[in-house]
């Protein structure tokens, strides 16, 4: 679906030295970026602000010409068949609106229908489904200047999947919505990846879309590519440790000698054990009847390491 | 072609929401028309300049009080402000033709100004003043003459806007070009009225198809043809360069914004 090889794309700034003088210099956004998404697949790009994430999304859907390498998106070259790929991709950026501002919901799907030059049937189908999914029905009607961030968006994510698109791309879909919202809408997205076979490539700061929507994770920091695969490998092999947190029935010392445990830390008096392994030394399963061989455990959690430290080693490791 | 037909019909209905900005605008429009009138009446008031009597005068003043509105004879924001908060990512990807879309727009504009900006102080002028009205033949011509001086301005108005990819700021951009209009364009005062040597200069530039051609096809100055020759040639010039100049943007320049 998406076929990116040594993608580079320079930016010339200029800067004012003296009264008169300018100096230009060459930035570059993007550097050498390789990877490939297949249809269906469901990827997060994620990186620290600036990275070059949206700079990519621009060059995908055609809207920059990249100043070198390759690139393909469903078959052809987003910048020479620009229109032919926009009828076929969906994108959402969460921070921008494709919608018309002054009219209502409804219109400005009309409108997007006439623009992609939607068949009606398919259409209507389409519409009614997202409308259903999505609960757009109290607010269809509202001019789009009138609705709220977390409506606005529902309404955002239905105008880019109106054509019916094989790959939907989206620029931080979930910023500055609330839990509900954001919740709401990541159900529907994992609905539409899963049943619908629709390709998502996802560009998030929210750990959580990446964990929720995104087998498969990459990783860029100034312009390259850290890391590419699945969520699980990257976590093992940056973040090997997970954290067994046990409660105790009654206060108990001395659980940093059990097989396999790397450092423990003890809350409540002893009540409540922080045991640190690594799946390479032990099972999760054989340290917890290690554990109960020497106490009565009142209850227990397996903790694995959150996304964002992960993107932060690899970060470090550079 | 359907779907920007849908735009402009869309472009019609969202001016057509502002009804308090439309009659805010219409009262300005009346009472500088009036300014405008009581200085040229007292100019005129000896005896005609270069043919303009008191009702070529009364004529010129509201016609082109109307089609200023409809026109638009300064440099708007709108694409400018998209460039710069960087929402023209949305723009660029959509599958039209940007010029041709924001053009689509803009004919809807238009449509709701001859109702809204046009008809009212045209008619205002025909009621409290003399006024020339021209002969039924020359309609259509003035019709072709306002749809040119519309495509010339929205022309320009999107080079002025485009430029904000390299400038960012542009605000001095658009004030020099607000000012160039309305004195070349024939707002101020008729172009007849500049001396001999400076009309070819400024019937070279392209401000007076913008203006004072549609008011001369009304007033029935001369002959019409090389006036609208004149106006489809800059329609088509401008048209162009804007379409190199998006396209060297695309190339170019960052397009702002995350």
């Amino acid at each position: 679906m998406i076929e990116v090889r040594d993608l580079r794309r320079e930016f010339t700034l200029t800067t004012k030295v003296g009264r008169f003088k300018r100096k230009k210099h060459t930035v570059r956004a993007v550097d050498s970026v390789s990877f490939d998404i297949a249809a269906g697949e469901a990827v997060g790009y994620v990186g620290p602000n600036g990275a070059g994430k949206s700079t990519t999304i621009k060059m995908l859907t055609g809207i920059l010409v990249p100043t070198s390498g390759h690139v393909r998106v469903s078959g052809v070259d987003p910048s020479r068949a620009r229109r032919d790929l926009a009828r076929r991709i969906g994108v959402v950026f969460g921070q921008r609106s494709q919608l018309w501002w002054d009219l209502p919901l409804r219109d400005s799907f009309d409108l997007l229908r006439a623009i992609y030059r939607v068949p009606r049937p398919d259409y209507e189908t389409r519409l009614r489904e997202c409308v259903d999914l999505l609960e757009l029905g109290p607010f269809l009607d509202t001019p789009v200047r009138q609705l709220s961030l977390g409506q606005r968006m529902r309404g955002e994510v239905t105008a880019a999947l109106l054509h019916g698109p094989e790959l939907l791309v989206l620029d931080e879909p979930t910023i500055g919505l609330d839990l509900e919202s954001k919740e709401r809408l990541r159900e529907f997205l994992a609905e539409l990846n899963t049943q619908r076979g629709t390709t998502l490539l996802l560009t998030t700061h929210d750990l959580d879309d990446i964990e929720r929507l995104c087998p498969r994770l990459v990783v860029i920091d100034r312009g390259t590519v850290l890391a590419d695969g699945p969520l699980d490998e990257l976590r093992a092999e940056v973040a090997p440790e997970r954290v067994l947190v046990v409660d105790l029935e009654k206060p108990t010392e001395g659980l940093d000698d059990l097989p396999g445990v790397t450092t423990t830390r003890t809350e409540l008096n002893g009540l409540r054990h922080h045991l640190t392994f690594r799946r390479a030394d032990t099972t999760a399963a054989a340290l917890i009847s290690a554990v109960a061989a020497r106490a009565e455990v009142h209850d227990l959690v397996v903790v694995e390491p959150e996304i964002d430290d992960v993107v932060r080693r690899l970060y470090a490791r550079r | 072609m359907r779907a920007y037909a849908r735009l402009a019909l869309a472009g019609f209905r969202r001016y057509s929401t502002y009804r308090q900005a439309m009659v805010a605008g219409m009262a300005t429009n009346v009472v500088f028309g009036l300014l405008r009138m009581a200085v040229l009446a007292v100019a005129v008031a000896p005896g005609p300049i270069v043919g303009y009597d008191i009702a070529t005068v009364a004529t010129y003043v509201w016609l082109g009080q109307g089609l200023m509105s409809v026109v638009v004879l300064y440099a708007d924001k709108h694409l400018a402000e998209r460039i710069r908060n960087g929402d023209v990512v949305v723009d660029l990807y959509r599958p039209w033709h940007l010029q041709r879309a924001l053009f689509a727009d803009d004919l809807g504009r238009t449509g709701y100004a001859v109702l809204v900006r046009l008809v009212p102080p045209v008619a205002f002028g025909a009621l409290f003043f003399p006024f020339r009205w021209p002969d039924v033949s020359a309609v259509p011509l003035f019709v072709v003459s306002t749809l040119l001086a519309v495509t010339v301005s929205f022309g320009m108005r999107f080079m002025v806007n485009a430029i904000t990819f390299w400038l960012l700021d542009n605000r001095g951009v658009h004030s020099l070009y607000t000012v160039t209009t309305w004195l070349l364009c024939g707002l101020s005062v008729p172009l007849t009225f500049f001396p001999d040597w400076a009309k070819p200069i400024l019937w070279s530039t392209p401000f007076p198809a913008m203006l004072q051609a549609p008011i001369d096809v009304f007033l029935e100055h001369g002959s019409p043809w090389p006036i609208l020759a004149n106006q489809a040639f800059w329609a088509v010039t401008v048209f162009v360069a804007g379409h190199v100049l998006l396209g060297r943007a695309v190339h170019k320049v960052v397009v702002q914004g995350g």
